[in-house]
């Protein structure tokens, strides 16, 4: 049903020249971003000057670039025809998705909708559901949107809507060009001077002016000679240089249109220029790793009022996620990194994550300022107790570790223990945890029923030294057991401190598994 | 003014025609008058005197359609050169997006052209503008005249154009250089609202 892309009309195998450039760059930018760039690109020009050519280039480029595209060229008959038999067959929704679901759109012939006021719903319906989708289509008449009879206004306006580009007659030079390259393609050689007289003559169209070659080829090869530029003007009849001369000048060139033309074209670049913004911050944003759906979701608008304000403050949102991922990083690296500080669309999200960090961070419960060193008092009884406690002071984590202080209840020992903890914080980078049995009991259950085990375990794993009261408190306790087992070990074998004090010694509790209590 | 509104999608640009008297302003317009169909402008406002002299304005309006979606209007103006028509001159030149010199290339005009040239730079700071940001470009109408009586754009440039803004020779009775001092002035206009966010 549809026609298959013609393998020679390619970008490359178009001559570009100042009537027809603003069409090939926008068919470029279309076919390099479809559906986001122009849509719909409705390109038009008189017979014969390469509106195919540059659709179907398009749609091999787009193909070149992303290959999974589907990709459909047609002409407006070839679709009224598949619209007419799909009706016919009762499939009028069937044809309605397959076009529905083309990336790339390529209707050639437009102007033939003149007095087909259904065909005309239709290519509005299915345009509509394109540009919805952020499907590409493209479109090539030969006149502009507003001058094909009896065109519905709504169609008027949709194809005005993107941008409309226009094809001229090629100049001089483009002229030279493009017969120099067919001649080449064609094998044929030619005198210098002879194309360039050919060039001479304004052709409307780029198929009379291939035809005017295909007669010289002809020619020279009949004849069996290299024809000269002067041959070659006979030939084509091409009149004298005066007469020539003379004619051009009574054809006054329409200033207005030409005006129109450059006009178009710069409000055209002007107008589009923020596209170029938003697809610029998304690379560079999406290039650091940073979700832009929102970004994206402006170039689904067809002129947002306030780019540059939605841009700056994505780019705020994202500065933000910088800061609280930073943070983050210093308080819990494995935390950092994480979705949650990547995507600006969900900023409560990422402060949250931040928050609960910044929660886990806050340093375990530290040694109680009422119990100093010097406020101890020293005898007989606790000599061995306090002597241990100065051997730890000067070398934690080294000496004695853990260091259990056992004694009946009264005797000092919590003194001793926050004592030793008020030593230990004065250290350089000293995080020191110092809290009873009970309150660490207490902070994982609460942490269990918070979900936040992972943040308590952080929190104390950060500690340089772990100081508990009352360790025969975590008897029956054997979650706590089993937390305090891996925390032990992670501790002592980074050589940081660990201080129990015990009602008797260690041996004789009851409740405490054996792991536990062989290490003490 | 607003030159582009996102809103009501409308592009407007007022440009102003500026120089000293008889330098061939009006005869600008009229040239781009004739040339425009009649579906695409608005009736040309000339107040005149008696003898051709513009007294107050000219106003020529285009509308060039819809140009990616926006209605696109230019709207030319034209002041009285007279030197005693100032005030005037500083109301036309009100809310203008850009300015076209039009230069008189007779040699025993260039003080008027110097004098017209420091008008409009105090007036736009009237405005609280500042020439350098406006959009400006020159034309050096008459070059039709014979050689002996006139400057060549190359003198000229030197003598006004300091600040090298575009320039271009023209013959505005005869159309020559008018539309391309139209295309150049509206593209300086219009390149201005792609470098900044657009005014609502």
């Amino acid at each position: 049903m549809t026609s298959a892309l013609n393998p020679r009309f390619t970008f490359e195998t178009f001559v570009v020249g100042a009537a027809n450039r603003l069409a090939v760059t926008a068919g470029r930018t279309v076919a390099e971003n479809p559906g986001s760039a122009y849509n719909p690109l409705f390109i038009y020009s008189g017979s014969g000057l390469g509106k195919t050519h540059v659709l179907m280039a398009i749609g091999h480029a787009a193909k070149a670039i992303a290959s999974q595209l589907n990709i459909e060229y047609l002409t407006l008959d070839e679709y009224v025809e598949a619209f007419h038999a799909a009706i016919a067959a009762g499939q009028g929704d069937a044809f309605r998705r397959r076009f529905q679901n083309v990336d790339v759109l390529l209707v050639d012939d437009v102007q033939f909708l003149t007095n087909r006021k259904e065909m005309q719903a239709e290519l509005l319906r299915l345009t509509e559901a394109l540009q919805q989708s952020g499907h590409q289509i493209v479109l090539a008449s030969d006149r502009p949107p507003a001058e094909i009879a009896d065109l519905d206004e709504r169609l008027i306006s949709r194809f005005s809507g993107g941008l409309v580009v226009d094809m001229g007659i090629p100049d001089y030079e483009t002229r030279v060009a493009i017969l120099r390259r067919k001649a080449d393609e064609r094998g044929s050689k030619f005198q210098p001077g002879v194309l360039e007289a050919v060039a001479k003559v304004e052709y409307p169209n780029v198929r009379e002016l291939m035809g005017a070659l295909n007669r010289l080829i002809a020619f020279q090869a009949v004849n069996d000679m290299p024809i000269n530029a002067e041959a070659a003007s006979k030939v084509l009849g091409i009149p004298t240089v005066a007469s020539a001369a003379a004619s051009s000048a009574a054809a006054s060139p329409d200033e207005f249109s030409q005006f129109l033309t450059d006009v178009t074209t710069t409000v055209g670049k002007a107008v589009e220029a923020w596209r170029a913004r938003v697809t610029e911050a998304m690379l560079r944003w999406e290039g650091e790793g940073y979700r832009t759906a929102r970004l994206e979701k402006l170039l689904d608008q067809d002129t947002p009022a306030a780019v540059d304000e939605a841009i700056a403050a994505y780019v705020q949102d994202v500065e933000r996620l910088k800061a609280l991922e930073a943070e983050v990083a210093v308080l819990d690296p494995q935390a950092a990194g994480g979705k949650v500080f990547r995507d600006p669309d969900h900023m409560d999200a990422a402060e949250a994550a931040a928050a609960k960090v910044r929660d886990g961070a806050a340093p375990p419960p530290a040694p109680s300022a009422a119990f100093p060193l010097d406020g101890y008092v020293a005898g007989p009884s606790n000599e061995v107790a306090l002597n241990a406690a100065r051997d730890v002071i000067a070398k934690p984590g080294k000496k004695y570790n853990p260091l259990v202080i056992a004694g009946k209840s009264g005797l000092g020992k919590t003194h001793l223990l926050n004592a030793i903890g008020l030593e230990l914080a004065k250290k350089k980078n000293a995080i020191v945890a110092c809290l009873s049995t009970q309150a660490f009991v207490d902070e994982l259950i609460a942490a269990i029923d918070g979900n936040r085990v992972d943040w308590w375990r952080a929190r104390y794993r950060r500690a340089t030294a772990l100081l508990l009261d009352d360790i025969h408190l975590l008897a029956g306790k054997e979650r706590t057991q089993e937390e305090l087992f891996n925390l032990f070990n992670q501790l002592v074998d980074a050589d940081r401190q660990l201080i129990f004090t015990a009602p008797s010694h260690p041996n004789t509790l009851h409740g405490l598994e054996e792991r536990i209590v062989s290490r003490l | 003014m607003s030159l582009v509104n996102f809103t009501t999608r409308e592009i407007t640009c007022k440009i102003v025609y500026y120089g000293p008297g008889r330098s061939g302003k009006t005869t600008n317009l009229h040239y781009i008058y004739g040339r425009v169909p009649e579906t695409r402008r608005g009736r040309m406002v000339s107040l005149a005197t008696q003898t051709d002299r513009t007294l107050f304005f000219d106003f020529l309006p285009i509308d060039l359609g819809q140009i990616s979606g926006f209605s696109t209007r230019f709207q030319l103006y034209t002041v009285p050169g007279q030197v005693y028509y100032n005030a005037t001159r500083r109301l036309v030149l009100q809310g203008a997006d850009g300015v076209v010199f039009v230069g008189d290339s007779q040699a025993r005009q260039l003080d008027e052209n110097i004098e017209s040239l420091q008008n409009l730079q105090s007036n736009l700071l009237e405005h609280g503008v500042d020439v350098r940001t406006m959009p400006l470009v020159m034309q050096y109408n008459k070059q039709d005249l014979p050689p002996e009586l006139i400057l060549t754009p190359a003198d000229l440039d030197d003598a006004l154009n300091f600040r090298s803004v575009p320039s271009f020779p023209a013959d505005a009775l005869h159309g020559k250089g008018v539309f391309e001092t139209l295309k150049g002035i509206s593209e300086l206009v219009l390149k201005k609202l792609a470098a900044g966010s657009p005014t609502v």
